[in-house]
This record gives structure tokens, sequence and C-alpha cells, in this order.
């Protein structure tokens, strides 16, 4: 029964498409696709998570011939498993993954593309150049020059600042780099930079441990939200909050908040949106239901989010 | 005697050394703020750790730990969340909250326990699946991303972490009273040397008519309610609970345990011991982010050679002292 409309709606796209409906025969045509995302192990992530079901509940209910298949994992080898198994088992048409590490990734993926599949990438590169059809990602060198030129205009010369990097990665990298570029011939010191991994107990320690260390402090570059909310406890308990202010990073709603609310200790906050993963699905789906062309590079700017715009960046239902 | 006095010395030896390395680096290393800092801090790992000895020196091993704190610090705040409405923001609902989480923690490792003397599994595979288990539970009620307590409970609760009597604060004297009555059941009750006993040879100790079952249940048991003390110190702290809390601590609380002088295999618990190893472990760490010794993509290279240092520097003596 279901077989026999099926037939009906392509007869029925092959009369409109004479007539130029190309986008409704295309639509007639049942497409799987597969999304591989890490599991919701940190915030970040969590909201990523959080915002992919979202996108795919969004899309499966406005598009009904494309369905989804997520899968979610720890590490690259449970992941690597993901990819096949739905190469073997669900028959997908395309794959948006966020890999989780680039290098076990590569080869897996690419064979995704030789098999003639749509391939998506989110946020972290291959190591081989040409292999997705789509890259869509954050600006992780945004990310820090927005957050240094912050400092740069808003410190007096001379100023000493304390900065928590993440877990050390080539993105972390990247943004350590930007953003210490960005203060060059500022006369702003940088004291030290430890790695506080994107985990609010280690950033707490990490700071408790700077203001046993440094008498002055003027600024803090969290680099991360999660890290922020570790660095301003340690700030309370050590009760210099007049002292210094925190940037963090990636637009937790809770920072999102007290930014709109004008928190004095937390003036700004540099956006890293997981949201991301919402334009990459919603791109791939396009490529299916619309004659757009959706092959390329997606780059996601970093903004400042001020007390102005908060509002903006505010998803109160979230749970990042 | 003598053999004990050089047992307990190595790790003491490897702390000393520590705390005149920290000040000769830095002279904020003495500083009270910093002393406070370390011992509050070191005091989640160090409670779980002296229940850790007793579990160990049974001849178990519990890999749950970290995974049990993050879950019972979610459900801490769930019930917190959810009582304060009705029951109005004052001591009365955070007491409810510390109670679930150390009837939390007593559930758990009752758990644990009675898989593993009931039900005849081997503690790592148990504990693995506790681990598993917990730390999905943990993400799954926080829908992945972080549970925070209601702002009006954590303003109350604070004082909890950060308070105290002078620069004693609770979480120090927490620790300071559990190590103090850990070490004198390990050595002078009937449940210590029962512990050491089936430690070291089980079969002897159930012809000796020790109820060997029991005995172990409540090792996992108190080793429960002992991450559930550490839990209600540890929400105060940040007021948030996530899947990345607790990553670890297991491994850090066994580290500390055989560091510490008590034998992985059983049969032989310190209590002090596991204190001193629970102080190293936080000192490397504090050390490393006073000093800039070395680029801080080593920090778990120098972490491990400490590690390895300490309990070599104790073998040698015990082994010399055996002979």
């Amino acid at each position: 029964m279901k077989r026999r409309s099926l037939m009906q709606g392509g007869a029925l796209a092959a009369v409109l498409a004479m007539t130029g409906g190309v986008a409704v025969a295309q639509e007639a045509e049942k497409k799987i696709i597969g999304v591989a995302i890490p599991s919701a192990t940190h915030g970040f992530m969590g909201g990523l998570n959080w915002h992919a079901q979202d996108t795919i509940k969004r899309l499966g209910a406005a598009y009904p011939n494309l369905e989804f298949v997520l899968s979610t994992a720890g590490n690259s080898a449970k992941q690597v498993n993901d990819i096949e198994d739905m190469m073997a088992t669900r028959n997908i048409d395309a794959l948006v993954v966020l890999p989780f590490e680039s290098e076990p990734l590569t080869a897996p993926i690419k064979a995704v593309k030789e098999a003639g599949k749509f391939v998506t990438v989110v946020d972290r590169g291959l190591s081989e150049e040409g292999i997705e059809d789509l890259y869509v990602a954050g600006d992780n060198t945004a990310f820090g020059r927005v957050a240094g030129e912050y400092f740069k205009a808003n410190l007096k010369p001379g100023a000493k600042i304390v900065v928590l990097r993440g877990i050390p990665t080539t993105l972390d990298n990247e943004r350590v780099e930007a953003f210490q570029k960005a203060l060059d011939g500022s006369q702003i010191e940088i004291l030290d930079m430890q790695h506080g991994n994107w985990n609010r107990d280690d950033a707490f320690n990490v700071m408790q441990d700077y203001l046993s260390k440094y008498p002055q402090i003027d600024a803090v570059w969290a680099a991360d939200d999660d890290m922020a909310i570790g660095v301003m406890e340690a700030i309370a308990a050590a009760k210099r909050q007049d002292e210094m202010w925190v940037i963090g990073g990636a637009g937790m709603k809770d920072i999102v908040k007290r930014i709109m609310d004008g928190d004095k200790q937390l003036p700004v906050d540099v956006t890293y949106p997981p949201a991301l993963i919402s334009s990459a699905l919603e791109m791939t789906a396009l490529h299916f239901v619309s004659n757009a062309p959706m092959t390329g590079r997606f780059i996601i700017g970093s903004q400042l989010i001020t007390p102005e715009n908060a509002a903006k960046f505010y998803y109160p239902d979230s749970p990042f | 005697m003598k053999k004990i006095d050089f047992h307990t010395l190595g790790p003491l030896i490897a702390l000393i050394a520590l705390i005149v390395l920290g000040t000769l680096l830095n002279s904020a290393f003495l500083a009270p703020a910093n002393i406070t800092n370390v011992l509050a801090r070191s005091a989640f790992i160090g409670l779980i750790a002296v229940g850790m000895t007793f579990v160990i020196t049974a001849g178990g091993l519990d890999l749950s730990v970290g995974s049990m704190a993050a879950f019972l610090a979610g459900l801490a705040i769930i019930a917190m969340n959810a009582l304060a409405p009705s029951l109005g923001v004052h001591w009365g609902t955070i007491l409810i909250g510390m109670g679930v989480a150390i009837l939390g923690g007593l559930a758990a490792g009752y758990l644990n326990g009675a898989l593993i003397t009931k039900a005849r599994i081997e503690p790592f595979i148990v504990t693995l699946g506790t681990m598993g288990i917990f730390r999905s539970l943990i993400t799954w009620l926080a829908d992945g991303g972080t549970l925070s307590l209601d702002s009006g409970l954590r303003t109350l609760y604070r004082p909890v972490y950060y308070g105290g009597i002078g620069w004693l604060t609770w979480p120090i004297l927490c620790f300071a009273a559990v190590a103090i009555a850990g070490e004198w059941s390990m050595r002078h009750s009937r449940f210590g040397r029962h512990v050491e006993a089936i430690g070291s040879n089980d079969r002897v100790a159930r012809y000796s008519a020790i109820d060997v079952n029991r005995v172990r249940l409540m090792t996992y048991v108190l080793l429960g309610m002992l991450v559930g003390l550490a839990v209600v110190l540890y929400v105060p702290r940040l007021g948030s609970a996530s899947g990345s809390t607790g990553v670890l601590w297991e491994l850090e609380a066994i580290a500390a345990v055989i560091i510490g002088g008590t034998a992985l295999k059983g049969g032989r618990g310190r209590v002090w011991g596991t204190v001193m190893g629970v102080l190293i472990l936080s000192l490397i760490d504090n050390i490393l982010n006073l000093a800039n010794l070395v680029s801080p993509y080593l920090n778990g290279a120098i972490q491990g050679v400490i590690i390895v240092l300490a309990v070599v520097l104790q073998r040698e003596k015990h082994a010399a002292s055996e002979r």
C-alpha cells in the first residue's frame, strides 16, 4: 500500500518535473542521513548533543522523506564502528560526522566518500584534504583573536593576566597562538598559562594556585565557560573579586545570563557555538531537498557577547 | 617494631622532600592560604582513599568511586532543587540533600559489595560495570550538561566547603577525623583485624570463624558512605555536577593507597600511609602550578615519576628491613 502511494508520488513528481518542479521530485525519494558525534562528556559536547537531537527532530518533521540515524561515541574506535555499521546495515545516503580525532577517522570517512555518499565533516578537519563535500566549523583563530583584542582594548599597558588552557590539542594551540598574537605590542604581561582541561574542578585548582602565586592579577582568560565558573569560584574564595575580571568562551547559558544582567566580573564572552552541528545538519538536509549548492567550507565566526546583544545568544532550554 | 617504622617512613620521606622542594621554589608555598587550599582539595580523594584502604586490604578493589561520586552529587542536587520550593531555602533542605548523598553512597556500596560477595563476581568486573553505569546515569540525569544547585541553597551551603575554624576549613577537619578514626579501626578494632586477616588469607580467616562475606560487604558499604561524605563536601564548592565530575578519582584514590604502603594484593593496611599518599599527589599538582619548572605538557610525566619513586623508596626500605 505504502509502496504504491510512493510510486504514485513518483509518477506525480515526474509530471511536475516536466513542468519545472525538480525539488519535489527529489523530495519523494527516501534519504537516510547518518550522524556520528562524540558523546556528551563535557558541557560543550552536551550542548552539541542537545542541538543535534533538537535539529534532527525539527528536520524530520519538516521533511518526511529524510530519515536520520544518530550515534554517539566515547572514543575513536567506537565511532569508526558506528560509521561502519551505518554503511553496512542502514545504507545511508549521507554522513554528518564530528570526528572524535582527526587521524583515526580519516580512512573510514574516506571509505564512505568513495562509496559515493555525501560527507559533511564538522568542527575537526580530517588529516587528508579534499575528502568531504561540506566542512562546517567554528573559527578557533577568531576565538583567540576576539578575546585577545578585548584584553588589549580594555587593559592598561603593564597589566598582568593569567591564562587557562584546555586539553592539549591543535585546537587549543590555535586559540592560544591567536590570543597571544592579538596581544602583541600591548605591553600586557601573560604571567602564566596552565592546562585546566576545560574542566571546572581542574580550573578551580589551577586558579587557586595562580592566586597564591601572583599578588597582582588584573584579568583572566579562562578560554571556556566551564573553566570560567571554576575560576570565579576560586577568586571568590580568595575574596579578590574586585581586582580582576574573567573572560570565558563558548556561550554557556549561565554565563550569557550573567552578562545580560551586567555582571562586573564577567564583562563579555566569546562564542564558539555548540549549535554549529545544527548548521551542518540543516545544510546537509538542504542538499537533498533543494537545488541550492551545499558543498564547500562554512566557517562560523566567533562573536563577542556583550550585555547589549546577550539576549540573542541565550538558549534557556539547552543544557549548556 | 623497627620494620613498621621503616615502612611508614618511605611515604613520609617523599612528603617531606616535596614540602622542602615547594618551599625552595616559591615562598607562597607555605602561606596559610595555600596550605588550606591544598588540604581542602585533598579531602575528597582523601576520604575516598581511606575507605579504599579497607577495601584493598581485604583483597578487594573498587573502580566505581569516581563515577559514584558524580552520580551521588547529581542525586543530591536534584533532591535539594526539588525540595527547595516546598521546604524553602534553609538548612533542613540541605541536611536532606546530605542524607541523600550518604544514604545513596551506602546503597551504592551495598550494591557493589552484594554483587561481589553474594553473586561471587570478581570485584574488578563488578566495579568496572558499576563505574560505567554511574557515569552514564549522571550524564543522563544532567541531559549531557551540568546540574546546578539552586542559587539560594548554594549561598547557604557554601560555607561547608569554604568555612571552618580559622584556616582549618570543614573539609580539612572532616578528612582529619576520618583519617584518625580509620587508623584506629584498622589497628585496634576487631573489624580492622578481620579485614587484614581476610586480605592475607581468606580461607584461614573463614576457619577462624570470621564471617568473611559480611566483613567484605562492610568494606564496600563503608567506602560508599565515605564517597557520600566526600560528595557532601564537594557539592558546596562549585554547586554543580556533570558527566565530567570525579573523572579518574578512582585511580587517584588507588594510587594514594598504594603509595602509602598498603599492598595491592591485600593483607596489609596503612591508613596513615594513605593520608601521606593523598597529600603527596595533591602537592605534586600544587608545586607544578606554583613553580613553572617544566612545560605544562610534562606535568603528567613528573607526577608519574614521583609516584613510582615514592613506592620504590618505600619498597626498598621495607625489603631491607625484612632481611
